[in-house]
């Protein structure tokens, strides 16, 4: 009984540290204009990325993160803390260059930007540890933690049978493998293993931080495009990198009524649009499930503030009801986190194995060659 | 909207980052862990067909004690009937034993009678040739007090002698 009372109460506060970190965001946004507040504006800050990581209940700390940018003259580094604060107008000078985060009205709003003869310019790399980048190194601590603990396991405790943790990641492990890769990609499901098991915890860790609302957590990872695409682009250059003759000539010249291949190439057309529809399908899928999981979390606690300006009573009947949706809301996304992951798995799985089809006169010299693997 | 135009920053690290995970997991990870649930569900196959193998051989080994005890038995009942047999057999010979004995006995008393007897007789007889020549001597004496009677003894033992030759 004492155990639920202790969970119930962790997991209220969890719940409401989102709610203390917007309420001073709120505040800072009452600033401008007294009456309501600008909650698109709290909600791309928390979906988006950040030059420093900010810690719960004061939205003017952050942690301070490296920025590496290559301006007009060279490779410069520095704390973020330089320029997210207020001191000296949010500039900071470094060397002979002038950096400075552009403002709201900018063309390169959020961004560092190099202060040159009074104008904003976009410098020419900027690979700062953000916040972002900052959570995808932590995620793949903990991923290379989680995956390197079951393989000690494996080596150091031989034979006996895992329990706990190890014995929970291995279950995963062997979900995916023996569930999604072997029965798709048959024998050369050891072949690919590799890379769909690492996309897999490496997604299924970046969506459960993403729910994580306090530092270790709290980037928005998987709900962040880039963070997609190079996932999606991974699957894509190793479906084409590692596909059969069989795979292309499928795409050029498709097993169709020929009235469909000349004189106008309607069906590869048709294929090669496939080819990169796929990815894109694949980005667009994870980034859209989650960021909208966290934006509606975000909404929800927001509606607090919302409607704050309509008196107590109404506040305190929306924290209720806006409070019980957000958690349920996080519930399932957790739910969601496991379920994307392995959507995404499934379908790398998937369109690698189509790139690995043998022709049927094929298939049976293939068979003979390639051995079984266990 | 950040959010929708991926930024190189982030792309770039993303990529370093996952190709480091991706190395160190191909490298260390995934093919311990392969190797080991493989491992292990082979020592589970084996130790379940090792376990079938020992359950057969514990009921073989039920069927085999119960052939032992069985060949036991009847090798006991044989040689319960052996030894009755032999039993019988020693009593037999036993008896033949004691009867050619006790014939041998009866026969050895039997002639050592015998031979009394033929002693006894002998020496009987020559009593009674004894005695009967003393009568005889007493008798002829008798009879040759007178001249006679002894000449006409003489004149027929004479005869007798003549006749023989």
């Amino acid at each position: 009984m004492k155990q639920i009372f202790s969970t119930i109460a962790l997991a209220l506060i969890a719940l409401l540290l989102p709610v203390a970190t917007l309420a001073s965001a709120a505040e800072e946004g009452n600033g401008e204009h007294k009456e309501g507040i600008d909650a698109q504006g709290i909600i791309f800050e928390h979906l988006g990325d950040g030059y420093g990581w900010e810690v719960p209940f004061n939205h003017h700390k952050r942690i301070p993160l490296p920025v590496i940018v290559w301006g007009s003259d060279g490779l410069h580094v520095f704390s973020s803390s330089r320029i997210t604060g207020h001191a000296n107008g949010g500039v900071w000078r470094d060397g002979n260059a002038e950096f400075k985060i552009a403002g709201k009205d900018s063309p390169y709003k959020g961004k560092v930007v190099e202060i040159i003869d009074g104008k904003e310019v976009k410098p020419v790399i900027d690979i700062s540890i953000t916040k972002n980048v900052c959570g995808v190194f932590i995620a793949v601590l903990l991923c290379v933690w989680c995956i390197l603990s079951v393989a000690r396991w494996h080596k150091t405790q031989g034979m006996k049978g895992p329990r706990k943790m190890v014995g929970a990641i291995e279950f995963v492990i062997l979900f995916i493998y023996d569930g999604v890769i072997k029965p798709t990609l048959k024998n050369k499901a050891q072949k690919f293993a590799p890379y769909l098991l690492t996309v897999f915890f490496f997604i299924l860790i970046m969506n459960l931080l993403g729910l994580i609302v306090i530092f270790p957590g709290g980037a928005n990872l998987t709900g962040n495009i880039a963070v997609t695409l190079v996932l999606a682009v991974l699957t894509f250059v190793i479906t084409n990198l590692f596909a059969t003759k069989h795979y292309w000539k499928e795409i050029f010249n498709p097993d169709v009524p020929w009235w469909l291949k000349y004189p106008l190439p309607i069906m590869p057309i048709i294929e090669i649009f496939g080819v990169f529809t796929k990815p894109a399908a694949l980005t667009v899928r994870l980034f859209a499930n989650m960021m909208g999981g966290h934006m509606i979390v975000i909404v929800l606690t927001l509606l607090i503030f919302i409607f704050a300006a309509m008196g107590p009573v109404v506040t305190g009947a929306t924290a209720v009801v806006s409070v019980i949706f957000s958690v349920f809301m996080l519930l399932i996304d957790v739910l969601v986190s496991f379920i994307q992951a392995y959507v995404f798995t499934m379908l790398s799985t998937l369109f690698i194995a189509l790139g690995q089809e043998e022709g049927h006169h094929e298939s049976h010299e293939e068979k003979a060659v390639v051995p079984q693997n266990p | 909207m950040e959010l929708f135009t991926p930024d190189f920053g982030l792309i770039f690290w993303m990529f370093v980052s996952f190709a480091i995970l991706f190395v160190i997991l191909w490298r260390w990870g995934w093919p311990a862990i392969m190797k080991g649930v493989s491992d292990r569900a082979d020592l589970i196959d084996k130790g379940v067909e090792y376990a079938q193998s020992a359950k057969e051989q514990l009921d073989h080994a039920r069927e085999e004690a119960d052939k032992y005890i069985a060949e036991a038995r009847r090798q006991q009942a044989d040689m319960l009937r052996e030894a009755d047999k032999m039993k019988t057999q020693i009593i037999e010979e036993a008896r033949t034993a004691a009867q050619t004995e006790a014939k041998k006995v009866m026969d050895n008393a039997k002639q050592s009678i015998e031979q009394e007897r033929k002693a006894a007789q002998e020496q009987f007889r020559n009593e009674v040739s004894t005695f009967a020549l003393d009568i005889a001597q007493k008798v002829v004496r008798n009879q040759m007090k007178e001249e006679k009677a002894q000449e006409k003894l003489v004149n027929s033992l004479l005869d007798e002698i003549e006749k023989q030759n």
